[in-house]
Formats: structure tokens, sequence, C-alpha cells
């Protein structure tokens, strides 16, 4: 990856870091946590990977995205707005009853949504639903998903794994936040999922693993999946919970709750400096 | 009387005779193909049937992603895991987004018979119906059926159907001006004293009831309410006015289904008495499906005595 296109999704993450904080604290209430760690692996899906249109969202012929874990929408809401999508002005609507941006991600009322989501474990079967359209339709797009790691103990998430690799979906490509934290603690102790990888190569999947917080990983990986025939790929993402925000990072708490003002200030400042130090 | 047939044979029947002329309709099986009788569409077009082996909730969501993409998917399993195991991703994933994905219900009620009460769901009705905005459908015989299942595909938006096991006669194609349009009833047999207003086999029952009725001077008027939801309550309302009271059947706790549904309107629109027949809130059991139905009191005698009960509560 060049140096420019690195710079390009770094700046477009930390904008999208700092609006992520912004709209869970207008709200006093969303899941910042996993929105943050994600949100390296999904800015590059939109500014890297995706054949999306902003003029023309449900277009046949697009990539599709799907948010698994659908409480991370203060993820995916900003990253289409800096995308084009709608003006990031309407982040400010999130979760409000005047507003038209749900607190959990919703595909009839924002633009660039494919998918509603939000009870854990069904959005992945969905995607697999999206790739087998596109393999008996003939076309090309693409389809991706993010799920969480506590996600993963729905059991209705394997079930997808195994239809997936049943009908050799290569045009389907998931990506598994391993943030190590869920609402109880620490994925490993609230259920615990290891190993991933030879668990999902078991399921038929190509396992890739990623620092999640890394570009070139994040894309060199997509690439692979994309030259990857005749079954799934799963991307292992390697990420921290809060990722951004000092005080949120890795720490079970942030998981569903909103910064205070003076919580917010610090956050503003910290993302504030590193949007100002990738500007600069 | 025409055919003697089960729903789910025709509906099976119907699927294959519907597939050229809808190359959008894919389908959808649980490892019941068999059963369901969705085993002739999956000879048939073969790249259009998809066995997602047992694991229904993921065969919804599935379904979902392929309707998001233009096709007509119906899933198929029995009633018991299309309503029940999967009914959250019905609720979140299929009818919040009002995806065009029809949820096909196999075997409903107690006549699953031999397999007992982990199989014979008669909550269904119930539970499909709470979910806002969801179309709930029951056709009585084959005939019934196969229209249904092209005004399905006809119609865009969420909706379940359940299918019965057992042979059944067929009565609507003989009923002149007989039309099937989902959310209208049918009145298969006029009368003035009492209206059953019956959804599935109760359907034939509640004629047999009609003819014992009469036999003891009675009048009743019978409806085919293949629509559960919404609700014909057109129909229903000029029943309470011209025979005030009315009877319910349907092969279901007589709790939040087709009885409930007629009961919520009239209270608040036109209060006659109403004798809700059906399982009195209570599992099924292993046995022949007559011998079960009987012994659940699901038949056309129980069915003309809650008619007579009707008719004495009147003031």
């Amino acid at each position: 990856m060049d140096a420019s296109k690195r710079k390009l999704l770094a700046l477009n993450a930390a904008k999208a870091r700092l609006l992520a904080v912004q709209m869970v604290h207008g709200a006093a209430s969303g899941h910042p946590g996993g929105s943050l760690s994600c949100l390296d692996v999904l800015t590059t899906l939109y500014f890297d990977v995706m054949n999306v249109d902003v003029n023309d969202p449900r277009k046949e012929d697009r990539d599709r995205f799907v948010m698994s874990k659908g409480h991370c929408s203060p993820a995916v809401y900003p990253v289409l707005a800096l995308k084009g999508f709608f003006p990031v002005e309407d982040l400010k609507m999130f979760r409000r009853i005047d507003g038209h941006m749900s607190g959990h991600v919703e595909m009839n009322h924002v633009k660039g949504v494919d998918m509603s989501t939000g009870s854990l474990g069904q959005g992945i079967s969905v995607a697999v639903g999206m790739a087998l359209a596109g393999k008996q339709n003939k076309k090309d797009y693409r389809v991706y998903s993010i799920l969480g790691d506590g996600e993963i103990a729905e059991g209705q998430v394997w079930e997808a794994f195994m239809s997936a690799a049943k009908y050799g979906l290569d045009n389907l490509c998931a990506c598994i936040d391993v943030n190590g934290l869920q609402i109880d603690g620490r994925t490993c102790d609230v259920m615990p999922s290891e190993p991933l990888d030879k668990k999902l190569e078991a399921f038929g999947w190509h396992v890739i693993k990623v620092d999640g917080h890394n570009y070139d990983e994040i894309s060199a990986a997509y690439a692979e999946a994309a030259a990857t025939k005749g079954k799934p790929t799963m991307i292992l993402a390697k990420t921290v919970k809060g990722k951004g925000v000092s005080f949120m990072e890795d720490n079970a708490g942030w998981h569903g709750k909103a910064p205070n003002d003076e919580q917010m200030a610090q956050a503003k400042a910290e993302l504030e400096a590193a949007i100002k130090e990738l500007e600069g | 009387m025409g055919e003697n047939i089960a729903t789910r044979a025709a509906y099976g029947k119907a699927l294959v005779e519907l597939a050229e002329k809808y190359p959008e309709l894919v389908v959808f099986d649980a490892d019941l193909a068999g059963a369901t009788m969705t085993n002739g569409f999956m000879k048939a077009y073969p790249e259009r049937f998809f066995d997602m082996g047992i694991a229904e909730c993921n065969m919804v969501g599935v379904a979902a992603g392929m309707a998001t993409c233009g096709f007509k998917p119906f899933v198929n399993t029995f009633a018991m895991f299309a309503a029940g195991r999967a009914w959250e991703q019905v609720r979140n994933t299929v009818c919040y987004p009002g995806l065009n994905v029809k949820v096909v219900g196999s075997h409903g009620g107690l006549s699953v018979g031999e397999d007992g009460a982990t199989h014979q769901c008669i909550e269904d009705f119930a539970i499909m119906r709470a979910i806002p905005g969801m179309t709930v459908l029951c056709p009585c015989d084959g005939n019934e059926m196969r229209l249904a299942t092209e005004a399905l595909l006809n119609y865009d938006g969420p909706a379940y159907m359940r299918l019965g096991r057992l042979a059944v006669d067929t009565v609507t194609d003989t009923i002149d001006g007989y039309k099937f349009e989902i959310g209208k009833g049918c009145t298969l047999v006029d009368g003035t004293d009492v209206t059953i207003i019956a959804v599935g086999m109760n359907v034939q029952m509640s004629l047999k009831a009609a003819e014992l009725l009469k036999a003891e001077g009675i009048s009743a008027r019978v409806i085919d309410m293949h629509t559960i939801k919404p609700l014909d309550t057109e129909l229903v309302l000029k029943a309470a006015k011209e025979t005030g009271c009315i009877v319910t059947t349907e092969e279901a706790n007589v709790m939040g289904g087709l009885g409930a549904a007629v009961c919520e309107y009239l209270a608040e629109a036109c209060p006659v008495p109403v004798v809700r027949h059906g399982v009195n809130d209570e599992f099924g059991r292993s046995g022949k499906a007559p011998a079960v139905l009987e012994a659940y009191g699901i038949t056309a005698e129980k069915i003309a005595e809650c008619a007579k009960k009707a008719v004495s509560l009147k003031k």
C-alpha cells in the first residue's frame, strides 16, 4: 500500500472514531467499545476494498456489507457519512425519537446500509444469502461482513459458516473483530472460542490472521480473500476494544456506555490530536 | 366435493407449476423436503432449491439475504420450527426490515399425530400474528392452497403460511363466486342463527357441523377465514350483526390465534357472544391423527356444540 493510501485510511478512521464517540455522547447511549475496535477494518473496506456508488446506494452490482454485530452502528454510520452516502450532520440524529438513525444498524432509513441488524448471530446468515444470490445470478459482486468475537457464541453463526462452505461462497469474506472483550468481561472467560483459526479451517473456510489496526495487513488480507477460489474467507482481526480513546481501550465497561462531558472532552482532544498529526 | 389431497401436497405441486412463471422463486428446506413436499421442486429445479440442513435459523437469514437481492424465497420446515425455533429470526431479520420472505410451516396443529407434542405446533398462529405487519395464512384445501401460493408470489413482504399433514376434501372449488384474496374471508354456507369462522381443515369440519346443526333446526353460516392476519373485519362484523353470535374454530391453542383475533376485533366493534373452539391451552400427544383430534375435541360434533352454546348466550 502506498503512503498516501495508508494516510487516507488512517485519517478517515480517526475522523470516524471522533464521530462515533460524539454520536454516543450526544445520544447519551450506544456502543463505543466494539465500534472503535472494528473501525480500521471497516474504513479499509469502504475506502479501499468495496465497490459502492454513493449516488446509487442500491445498485444491483455493488459489493455488499453486513454488520453482523449490529450494535456497532457508531462505526457504520460515520464511515458511510464520510464516504458520502449522507451528510455528517445526520449523525446528530442517532438514537433520537425525532431522528432516523436507529440504535442498531438500519437499512430502510439510512442510505448505504445493506441490511438491518441488531440481534446477534443473524447478520452473517444474511451475508451468506447475499453471496448465494450473487452466485445464483452469476454476478461478480462480493459480500463482506463483520462479526464480534462475543457474537460467535451464537449457534446460528456456525450454521451460517457451514452453509457458506457447502455452497463454496468464495465471493464472501467475513471478519471476526477479535477484541477479546464482551459485556460480562473477557471473552476467554465468558465463553472461550479459541482456537478460532483451527475451528474455521475445520468448517471449510480459508483463514487469514491480521493485526486489525494495520491497514497494509487488512488490505492484503482482503486481496488474498478475493483471490481465494472455492471457499469463503474469514479474516481474524486482532484488535483493541475502544481503540483510539485511551481510557476506553481494552476495558469491557465501555462496551455499551456513553462518555460524560468531561470524558468526551478528553476523547475529543486525543482524537483531534491524531487527526491533526495525520493532516499535518 | 373435489379431490382429497393434503394442503402440503397441493403446495408442493403449486411450487413446481409456478416455477417457470416466477423465475425469482427459490425454495429452501431444512432436511424435511420429503415431508414438507418441496421435494418435487427439488427434483424439477435443483438449481433453485437449497437444502440448508437442520438449521432453521440460518435458513431464514440466508433467505432474507437472497430477498435483498430480488429473489422470492419460500422457506420450508415444520410449523414448530418455522414459527417456533426461528421466530426471532423471522421477527428481526425478515419482518423488521420488511423483506420478501415467505415462511411456510408444514405439519401444523395436532394432526401431526404420532410424532407427539414436540412436533404439534399449536402456537404458530399466535406468535406469528404477534409480529407487527406479518401476514398469516392457513388455506383449507388443495384448491385454496394453490391460489394462496400464487397470491404469496405476488405479495411483496413477509408472510407466514401453515400447511397441514392430512389429506382433506377439496371444498372451495364448488363454491359459486369463490375467489381467493389475501385478507378476504369467504362465506361457504350462508346462515342466520350463528356464524362459524374457521381456518385450515376446521373449515371442512365446520361444514359438517353446519349440517348437524341444520338437522336440529339451527341455521349456521360458515366462513373460511384463510387469512388470520390481516383479519377480514368487514366480514366478521357483518356476521356478528346478522347472526348475533360467533364460533371460531382452529387446530391451534384458543389463545392468540383466530379466536383471539375475532374476539379482539368484536370486543371493540360489536360485542356479541363468541365461543372459541380449538386446543384448550394444553400440549398434544402421540396417537393416530384422527384419534388425537378426537381426544382434544377437534371434531365437527364439538364445533356444533360450541355453536349451540353461542346461540344460547345470545340475549
